[in-house]
Formats: structure tokens, sequence, C-alpha cells
């Protein structure tokens, strides 16, 4: 069975008053994850293919073409588990 | 002004030695207020504790100054060295510091190894913080009383319980020998040269640049704390990130700083010896794409 963690490497909390967590998929799944991403999110802006500002069940990310994510006003690590699953799986 | 590690060991030590510690305050620009540092030394101070340089902004604080009024109120001064002594000419001796500590990793040796300088009468006073093998001179059991009697060692020995970190200092060895080949005079001239270019080159690029700090590059390091408009500091980031060019983004380990700046974060970029105008060229080319964003 197919998890979060077969795409994800690692989560981490940014610094900052409005804390984030940047999300790293795992190198060799991560153009695989970026395309389901992309194919599930709506996409608002994007530049040089590199950054994408997308939108999912009302959540804004930026997803980078290096694997990165940065999510924001995520409510806690288990409602961003969920969002993964749901963007991913 | 100071990075974390400049802070937090201070409030750990002061709940156990019952000490107070007050914090000198900085001007908007990043400065160091000296005039508001220099009222709160008085004869009840016992020890300062300052950065030579800013970790966040790069600013060189003048820690003579600092340690002249320290020392006429019986005071003593540590300096945390870890951004002056990879960039710059530091003597210990003219700046009058009693402690002095740097990095291995700041001036290309490795992590784990740092150094902490101390004036020898002041070594001779202190006490061993840990014990172990090498520190010692003697460790004599009496058969009559059951106890144990120790002579320590001379300094700097008995401050280095244990195996040392052979291939670190080694390495450090290595890295202060290549650093001081090529002059740590020269070292500062070339990165000033290069920040001084960075500044201009990055204003010239990008309408929403946002310099934090000193715009005076005479009293900064090669470290420059930036946003761009609209942008938080990890976006910049990442995005640099995808062409080979690292930053750092958030707090930077000075959290009350960017508190005074009202910034949530911010972006910084450090140069050093093995970086060139090219790059720095690049460099403001990519922040120029990412603001279009």
């Amino acid at each position: 069975m197919v998890t979060v963690e077969d795409y994800v490497a690692r989560i981490e909390e940014t610094c900052g008053e409005e804390k984030g967590s940047v999300v790293t998929l795992k190198y060799n799944k991560k153009d695989e994850a970026i395309a389901k991403i992309i194919k599930k999110a709506k996409l608002k802006k994007s530049l040089s293919g590199i950054i994408f500002e997308l939108e999912f069940q009302g959540i804004s990310f930026r997803m980078f073409s290096s694997g990165k994510a940065i999510f924001k006003n995520v409510k806690n690590k288990e409602s961003l588990h969920d969002l993964l699953a749901a963007l991913l799986l | 002004m100071e990075h974390h590690s400049n802070i937090v060991p201070w409030e750990l030590i002061s709940k156990i030695r019952r000490f107070t510690i007050n914090y000198a305050k900085v001007n908007e620009d990043g400065t160091l207020n000296y005039e508001d540092f220099e009222n709160k030394i008085s004869s009840r101070t016992k020890l300062i504790s300052l950065s030579h340089v800013s970790n966040f902004s790069g600013i060189i604080n003048d820690v003579k100054r600092i340690g002249k009024v320290a020392h006429e109120n019986g005071a003593l001064m540590f300096v945390d060295g870890a951004q002056s002594v990879p960039h710059m000419p530091v003597d210990v001796r003219d700046l009058d510091a009693d402690f002095m500590a740097f990095s291995g990793h700041k001036m290309l040796g490795p992590t784990g190894i740092g150094v902490l300088y101390g004036k020898k009468h002041m070594l001779e006073m202190m006490a061993p913080f840990q014990g172990g093998g090498e520190m010692i001179k003697d460790v004599v059991f009496n058969q009559k009383t059951g106890r144990i009697g120790i002579d320590w060692n001379d300094t700097p020995w008995k401050f280095e319980a244990g195996t040392p970190n052979i291939c670190g200092s080694v390495a450090l060895m290595e890295a202060i020998k290549y650093l001081e080949n090529i002059g740590m005079s020269e070292i500062l001239k070339y990165e000033k040269n290069l920040t001084e270019y960075a500044m201009k080159t990055m204003q010239n690029c990008c309408s929403k640049l946002l310099l934090y700090g000193t715009s005076d590059h005479s009293l900064k390091c090669g470290i420059m704390p930036f946003g761009i408009a609209g942008l938080s500091s990890h976006d910049i980031a990442l995005f640099l990130d995808n062409y080979g060019i690292m930053i750092r983004s958030g707090f930077h380990c000075a959290q009350p700083l960017h508190q005074i700046f009202k910034l949530q974060s911010s972006a910084r970029a450090s140069f050093y010896i093995y970086n060139t105008r090219t790059e720095i060229d690049r460099f403001a080319g990519v922040l120029k794409e990412i603001e279009q964003f």
C-alpha cells in the first residue's frame, strides 16, 4: 500500500511568526509527486517552471521544482499529513 | 543584536548562579547603541558579552570601546568572534578581550570544533568544567583516609578532558594556515569590495528589494540581510536553490533582532573568499526574476 511516507522525505518547520512547514519530497519520487500535486491542486500562478502557487482544499501553498513545498496556515501536523495524503495518494 | 548562542547559555546559567542579565539596545539601522550599552555598565557589572560582528547584519562592533568601559568598571569582556575571526585581522591583545570564542566551520574548517581564548591569568584562576583523562597531573588514592587527591594539569590541558578532537584540530589548524597565507587584511578588503558591489548590483536590479540594517557598507562585513516585497524569505531561498545559489532564510538564530526590525524572517546572503562578482551578477539576476512572481 502506497503511503505519504513513500513520497515525503521529511517535514520541517520554518522559523518565523507565521510558522509554516517545508515538505521535502524524496528525490527519486519528486517528479511523480509534483505531477500528482499539480494535477490535483488549482494553479494560481507560476514562474519559470520553478515556483508554483497552488490551492487545494482552501489551503494555498508554494511548490518548487526542486521537490520542496511550503505550506502555511495548516492547523497542525496531522492536518498537513491529511492534506498531503489527499494530494499524493 | 546577538546570536542565540550568545543569549541562551547566559540565560541558562543565570538561573543556576542567580544573576541578572541586562541587554543593550540597537539603533534603527541595526548598529549597536553605544550610549545605552555604556550606561548599563556599572561597578555591579561582572561580565560583558557581545559579538564582534553581527551574524544577521554583518555590522562590526567597536568592542575595543566597550572593553575599555567594561574594564574601567571592573567587568570582564567576552567577545563572540564567530563572524569576525574568519573575515578580518583580530588581535585579542589590542581589543583587550578577556575571552573570545570562534568556530571552525565558519572559517573553512570542520564542524564540531572551535576555539576559546582566555587571558592566561584568568584561565589559571578557573577550575576545570569537566573531568577525565589528560586534565590532571595526579590522581592519588590515600590508603589511610580512603580518599582521592587530585592535582589539576596546567592550562590549557586542565580544560581538555578526555581524548580530544584530534582530526578536527589538525583540520582547523590547516584552515587557519590557509587563511593566514592569503592574509586576513586581504580577506577583509576583498569581502568589503564584494559587499559594496553586491549592495549596488542588487539595488540596481531589483525594484522590490528590501535591504535590512545599515546601508553604510564601511561598517559591515560580507553579510547582507534582505527581503523582496511580497515574498517570504523561504520562497526566495528555495527559488535561488534551483539555480545552485545557497542563502539562509529564517531568523538566522537571531530572533530578537528580527523582533526589533519587525520582521517575520529574512533572507541572508553572505560572501566569503571563494565568491566572485560574476556570482553576484548571477545572484542579482535571479532576484530580478523572482520579484516578477
